[in-house]
């Protein structure tokens, strides 16, 4: 980095751009850091900072039969939706890696159509479609809508990393007569495995994180954390959202950690 | 491809395998489809059929003919077009504040060493990454009458009176600013840091202050990120449900709140149908003019998520 500070400016001359953009920065992380000192609040009252502590907002989400039902649902989608989206994900792009097929942008485009398309839109529609053949509050109705939101996601994420491998490793392993999959599996995979793996933790928390389809098509038994919060969210504020909030920034930040980790090891 | 280069050998055995070389690749292609189709089926089935589905849904009136009704009806009801107006000024408003707030950061982090870069862009990248409801809600406590913000300023003795801050437009613009600003900043930034510090060295050797540099040679190159970032923020804002659903205070009625209301409370899916579907050609056509202007894509974000 000595080419940017050769440039004859010195960092006092640009204290007001760090200042400025440090008060951007502070509006961007300050909301997250006072919901997780808020959740440890003892009062009912909006108080920051609080004049008492308690883990009161905890105790009720883990004591809530409601929340917990709503938690365990999210969860369950999540895994099963990482552990469809990311075979069908890593899949593509080795195909789309190898780029022989013809018709490359009508493929593309349809894959990466759930990140373009209006999410009202597709919620909506998934619902329409859902309440036709009767998936609308099932766990497989939300798995396969959030594995079509994960999709892209798997497939940008895994081809990164198949960019910077050299293919003619998996020729050479066929050559020397391994069957393609074997060659994949041997060869291949262990060298891009971290962008799986990341590719993996982006759809978990794609899905956990899922809010306008799961209003749409979740429900009853299979009411997701999202939707519950949602609900609560439209009549009040209850602290115990804020407790849950931490749980879930506190989860990001560990499977973000964790990409950024497998990540590096690429 | 392996296939491909033996036949460009050429001479008798190009020839004389090319059948056996042919049949080989479309071998190839047929694997490689099978491969991607599971997922581009999954795709399909989801979200292109139902949309086609909602889109011949909505040629037809509530007595079945087919007609233009659902359409029209936009141009005809205040409602609807006091809807358009609203997010269109709420799309502006929050691509504005975007810029505005985006601009700098992007330009500070393309400016910063490589370490200190890296550092604050994880606080770009964690919002990024929070779900929207927690953000929400962090706005919510924040901004509602007996909030956060009301009660420091009444408390510093700047207002007497709780400002209305959550709950009408100003909630949603706030809110949904936080939310759209990594979108903006990302490619913004990633576009900075492809900008030759060279070309702005060579600019201040002739002469040029650091504010001519600025103005003449990094703004003007640092234009095509910018400009993608709008677009997706433009874009993302027209669609956007959950902030305004939750901070706009029933007041604040926006194009995705719209459809909601028509399918789920009234289950009239003609006219949603309809509202989704201009929702979508808007959509569409914004991001292929863009494409057309820049010859790039406006997805670029994702893959830097």
């Amino acid at each position: 980095m000595s080419a940017e500070t050769s440039l004859p400016i010195s960092h006092r001359q640009r204290l007001w751009l760090y200042g400025l953009g440090g008060l951007v920065l502070l509006f961007l992380i300050a909301p997250s850091v006072i919901i997780v000192i808020m959740s440890f609040s003892g009062s009912t009252l909006l108080q920051f900072p609080p004049e008492q502590w308690s883990l009161r907002w905890y105790e009720s989400y883990f004591g809530s039969v409601e929340w917990r039902d709503a938690t365990i649902v999210s969860v369950k989608v999540a895994v099963m939706t990482m552990i469809v989206a990311t075979p069908l994900g890593t899949a593509a792009a080795y195909a789309i890696n190898i780029g022989t097929l013809r018709m490359t942008g009508a493929i593309n485009a349809l894959l990466t159509a759930s990140l373009i398309i209006p999410v009202i839109l597709i919620g909506i529609g998934t619902f329409f479609l859902y309440a036709r053949i009767g998936l609308n509050n099932t766990l497989t109705g939300l798995v396969i809508a959030h594995t079509v939101q994960a999709l892209p996601l798997v497939v940008l994420t895994v081809l990164s990393g198949l960019r910077s491998y050299d293919m003619n490793q998996e020729k050479v392993a066929r050559s020397l007569g391994a069957n393609r999959f074997s060659a994949f599996r041997q060869v291949t995979m262990p060298q891009i495995r971290f962008s799986i793996v990341s590719g993996a933790l982006f759809a978990f928390i794609t899905s956990f994180d899922e809010v306008v389809v799961s209003l749409f098509i979740s429900g009853g038994e299979t009411t997701t954390l999202t939707r519950r919060m949602f609900n609560a969210l439209r009549d009040q504020i209850d602290p115990t959202i804020a407790a849950i909030s931490t749980c879930l920034i506190v989860l990001s930040i560990v499977l973000l950690s964790a990409a950024q980790i497998f990540g590096r090891g690429r | 491809m392996q296939s491909a280069r033996f036949e460009d050998l050429g001479g008798p055995h190009g020839t004389l395998n090319a059948d056996a070389l042919r049949a080989d690749a479309r071998r190839e292609s047929f694997g490689l489809l099978a491969l991607l189709s599971p997922g581009l089926l999954l795709v399909f089935t989801v979200i292109i059929v139902p949309i086609g589905w909602l889109f011949w849904l909505s040629l037809y009136d509530e007595t079945g003919a087919l007609s233009a009704a659902n359409y029209a009806r936009f141009f005809e009801q205040a409602s609807y077009i006091r809807t358009f107006i609203t997010t269109f000024k709420v799309a502006f408003f929050v691509t504005g504040a975007c810029v505005l707030l985006g601009y700098p950061l992007a330009y500070m982090l393309s400016q910063l060493p490589r370490r200190a870069a890296s550092i604050c862009l994880i606080f770009v990248i964690l919002p990024f990454w929070t779900s929207v409801l927690v953000r929400t809600y962090a706005w919510l406590v924040i901004l509602q009458r007996k909030g956060l913000a009301n009660s420091w300023l009444i408390d510093l003795g700047v207002i007497s009176q709780p400002l209305p801050l959550a709950n009408n437009f100003a909630g949603v613009i706030i809110g949904m600013t936080h939310i759209m600003l990594p979108f903006l900043v990302l490619p913004l930034y990633a576009s900075m840091k492809t900008i030759d510090t060279d070309c702005l060295r060579a600019g201040m050797n002739l002469g040029a202050s650091p504010a001519a540099t600025f103005r003449q040679i990094f703004f003007p190159l640092s234009l095509p990120g910018l400009a993608s970032g709008v677009v997706i923020v433009f874009v993302l804002c027209l669609g956007f449900f959950v902030t305004p659903a939750l901070m706009g205070g029933g007041k604040v009625i926006m194009w995705a709140m719209r459809m909601e209301q028509t399918t789920s409370l009234y289950s009239n899916w003609g006219a949603g149908a309809a509202l989704g579907v201009v929702l979508l050609a808007v959509t569409l056509a914004l991001l292929g003019l863009f494409q057309w202007l820049l010859g790039a894509r406006a997805t670029g974000v994702w893959s830097s998520r």
